[in-house]
C-alpha cells in the first residue's frame, strides 16, 4: 500500500482550508447547500460578541463621561466622575485617599490569592503530571479538580459558616480544647475568609492549564536532566517550570482579573464589610449613578489590562491550546 | 526512570488528599447540616435528623419564590447550553477556514472571558436603558403603549450569560480540532460525501463527546451565573441570585436545604455529560475503525 504516502494529509486547518475550498468541490446535495466559508459559520459566535460584549463596552467609557443629578444621568460631556473619584488624593495627603486605599486592599488580594493559588495549583498539577502514571487515574483525579467548578460559587462560599463561624465547628474544637477561652472572630467575615474563599473557588483555574502544560512535556527531557546529574529540585526550577510557563501564565491570567474585578466573594465573605475595586461600582450602581459607576468600571478595566498586558508579554496563548 | 514510589511521591499525595479534603469537605458539611432536625441551627451539633428544612424550602415558607427562580435558572441555563453548543460548533469549523477578523474575534472572545464580569454587565445594563429610551421616544403606539423595558432574562441575561460560555465553548473546539485528523474528512469526500454528510456522519459522531463538555460548561456556568447577571438580569432574580441575597437575612438551615438541592441539579447535570461522555466514546471504540482487523 504505497499508495496511502501519496496522499496529501493536510495536518493543520488552513491545508484542510484550502482541501475544502468550495469552488472545487463537486456539485451536492447537502440541506446547507454549499460548503458556508468560514466568516459566515463564525458569524452568529460574533455578532453575540458585538452586541453583548464590544458595544456595551464602549457605552460604558462614554456614559463614565456623562454628567449626572439625583435622578438621572445627563448626556453632556464632563469629567466630573473621574475627578470626583480621586477626589483628596493630592490635598490629603500624606493620607491615603479612599480611591487608592480600595485598590491597594485589591490589589493586596490580588497578590496574595495569586501567590497561593500558584503554590497550590502547581504543586496538585506536578503531582497529577508527574506523580500519577496511569491516564485513566490522571483524568479521574483531574476531573475530581473540575467537579466543584460546575457547582455553586456561592454554595461553595456559605458551606464555610458552618465551619468557620463564631459557634462553628473550628471554634468548638479550639474552645473545647483549650487552645484558645474565647471564639476566634477573625475566622469569618474578614480578611482571612476572603482570601480563603479565593483560593478555594479558584484554584482550579490554576491548576487545569498548569497540568495541561506539564502533560505536554516530554518525559525523555525528565530523564536527561536526571541523567547529566541534575537533582529533583534543578530538575523542577531549570526544566519543568520554564516548560510550564504557559500554563502559569493563563493561570495567573484568570485569577488575576477574577479577584481584581470580584464584590460577590467580597461581599459574602467579607460579610459586606470589606472594600473592593468591584464593589465600588456595585455600591454606585445600587445607587443608580450610572456615570461614576462606569468610571469606576474603565479604571478597573485599565488597571486589570495593565497587569495581564505585563503577563501576555510572557507567552502567546493562542499557540498553547 | 527510578523505580518504585519515592518519599516525594507521598508527600504530594498527601498533599493532594488535603487539596481534595479541602475543596470538597465544607461542601459535605452543608449536605449533611441541611438534614439538621427542626430545633437545630446554623452549625453543629446536629439536633436530630429530618427533611424539615426541605420541607419549608417546598412551601416556600415566608422567604422568596424560591420554585420560580428555579424554573428561571432552568429554562435560561437550557437555552445558553444549546446556543452555546451550536454557535460554537459553528465559530469552531469556522475558525478552521481562514478568514478576515478571525485573531481580532477570537482576541474579542477571550477578553469578553477576562474582562471583569460586573463591567460586562453594566455595559449591557446600559445598552438596554439607551434602547428602552430610544423605543419609548421613537417607538410606535403599539410598541410604547405599556412599555417598561426590554430588559429580561432572554434578551439582556441570556446575552451577558453568552459572553461567558462562548469563549469557554470556542476554547474546547479548538481543543478538539488542533487535534483532529482533517483526513478523514478527506476521505468521507472522496467516497462522495456531502458537507452536509461529511460533518453528520464523520465529523459529528468524532467531537460528540467533546460537544457533551461544551454543553455541561454552556449549562453549569449559567446555573450558577451571578456577576454577569447581577445588572443585566431584569427584573426577575435567577436561583443563584435569590441565593446569595439569603446569605445576608436567612439564618436557619433552609438556605443549606437550598444550597443541597441546587447542588444536587449540578451534580445531576455532571452525572448525565460524563455518563453521556463514556457512553459516546465506548460508541466510537465500538463503531469506529476496523483498520488492521482483517477483511470480514
Amino acid at each position: 500500500m504505497t499508495t496511502t504516502d501519496s496522499i496529501p494529509t493536510p495536518r493543520n486547518p488552513a491545508a484542510a482550508a484550502i482541501a475544502s475550498d468550495p469552488t472545487l468541490s463537486r456539485e451536492d446535495a447537502s440541506p446547507l447547500g454549499r460548503v458556508l466559508p468560514g466568516w459566515v459559520q463564525a458569524m452568529p459566535f460574533g455578532l453575540v460578541f458585538l452586541a453583548f460584549f464590544v458595544v456595551p463596552l464602549i457605552l460604558v467609557v462614554v456614559v463614565s463621561f456623562f454628567d449626572y443629578n439625583d435622578y438621572e444621568t445627563i448626556p453632556s460631556f464632563t469629567t466630573r466622575s473621574y475627578v470626583e473619584n480621586f477626589e483628596g488624593c493630592v490635598s490629603q495627603l500624606p493620607d491615603v485617599c479612599t480611591i487608592l486605599k480600595t485598590y491597594g486592599s485589591t490589589l493586596k488580594f490580588c497578590f496574595l490569592v495569586w501567590a497561593l493559588t500558584l503554590v497550590i495549583g502547581f504543586t496538585i498539577a506536578y503531582f497529577l503530571a508527574f506523580h500519577v502514571r496511569s491516564v485513566t487515574v490522571q483524568m479521574t483525579l483531574a476531573l475530581v479538580c473540575t467537579i466543584p467548578f460546575w457547582t455553586s460559587n456561592v454554595i461553595r462560599m456559605i458551606s464555610w459558616i458552618p465551619l468557620l463561624g463564631r459557634n462553628g465547628l473550628i471554634n468548638q474544637m479550639l474552645v473545647g480544647g483549650h487552645v484558645v477561652s474565647q471564639p476566634v472572630e477573625w475566622l469569618l467575615y474578614s480578611q482571612f475568609s476572603v482570601v480563603l474563599a479565593f483560593v478555594h473557588l479558584f484554584t482550579f483555574f490554576m491548576v487545569i492549564p498548569i497540568f495541561n502544560s506539564m502533560a505536554r512535556i516530554d518525559k525523555r527531557l525528565i530523564e536527561a536532566a536526571y541523567d547529566a546529574g541534575a537533582n529533583g529540585w534543578q530538575t523542577l526550577w531549570n526544566v519543568i517550570i520554564p516548560l510550564a510557563k504557559p500554563g502559569i501564565v493563563i493561570g495567573s491570567i484568570f485569577v488575576v482579573t477574577i479577584v481584581m474585578g470580584d464584590f460577590i466573594t467580597v461581599g459574602v465573605m467579607g460579610g459586606e464589610q470589606v472594600a473592593s475595586a468591584g464593589k465600588v461600582i456595585e455600591t454606585r450602581l445600587n445607587a443608580l449613578q450610572f456615570p461614576p459607576a462606569a468610571a469606576n468600571a474603565v479604571l478597573l478595566l485599565v488597571v486589570t489590562l495593565g497587569i495581564i498586558t505585563l503577563l501576555t508579554r510572557v507567552v502567546d496563548i493562542r499557540k498553547e491550546l | 526512570m527510578r523505580e518504585g514510589r519515592s518519599l516525594g511521591f507521598y508527600l504530594l499525595a498527601a498533599f493532594f488528599a488535603a487539596y481534595v479534603l479541602f475543596l470538597y469537605g465544607p461542601m459535605i458539611v452543608i449536605f449533611l447540616l441541611s438534614f439538621q432536625g427542626p430545633t437545630g441551627g446554623l452549625t453543629f451539633p446536629m439536633a436530630g435528623f429530618s427533611l424539615h428544612w426541605f420541607g419549608k424550602l417546598w412551601e416556600g415558607g415566608g422567604i422568596v419564590d424560591i420554585g420560580a427562580a428555579f424554573r428561571r435558572s432552568l429554562a435560561l441555563g437550557l437555552t445558553v447550553m444549546v446556543v452555546t453548543v451550536v454557535f460554537s460548533v459553528l465559530a469552531g469549523l469556522g475558525f478552521r477556514k481562514k478568514f478576515r477578523g478571525q485573531g481580532l474575534l477570537f482576541y474579542t472572545a477571550i477578553a469578553s472571558l477576562i474582562v471583569p464580569s460586573i463591567i460586562t454587565s453594566l455595559g449591557i445594563a446600559l445598552m438596554f436603558r439607551e434602547l428602552d429610551d430610544f423605543v419609548k421616544a421613537y417607538g410606535p403606539a403599539w410598541l410604547t403603549d405599556g412599555y417598561t423595558t426590554s430588559m429580561g432574562l432572554f434578551t439582556s441575561g441570556l446575552g451577558a450569560h453568552l459572553t461567558w460560555t462562548l469563549p469557554f465553548g470556542l476554547l474546547i473546539m479548538f481543543a478538539i480540532f488542533n487535534r483532529f485528523d482533517a483526513r478523514l474528512e478527506e476521505a468521507a469526500r472522496d467516497l462522495g460525501a456531502s458537507p452536509w454528510q461529511t460533518f453528520r456522519y464523520v465529523v459529528a459522531p468524532i467531537i460528540l463527546p467533546s460537544l457533551i463538555g461544551v454543553a455541561l460548561f454552556g449549562f453549569t456556568l449559567s446555573w450558577d451565573e451571578i456577576a454577569r447577571s447581577s445588572q443585566a438580569i431584569g427584573s426577575y432574580n435567577t436561583l443563584p441570585m435569590e441565593l446569595q441575597a439569603l446569605t445576608t437575612t436567612v439564618t436557619t438551615p433552609q438556605i443549606y436545604a437550598l444550597g443541597t438541592t441546587t447542588t444536587a441539579v449540578s451534580f445531576m447535570v455532571i452525572s448525565v455529560a460524563l455518563l453521556g461522555i463514556m457512553y459516546s466514546r465506548a460508541r466510537q471504540a465500538r463503531k469506529g475503525s476496523d483498520a488492521g482487523k482483517g477483511l470480514v
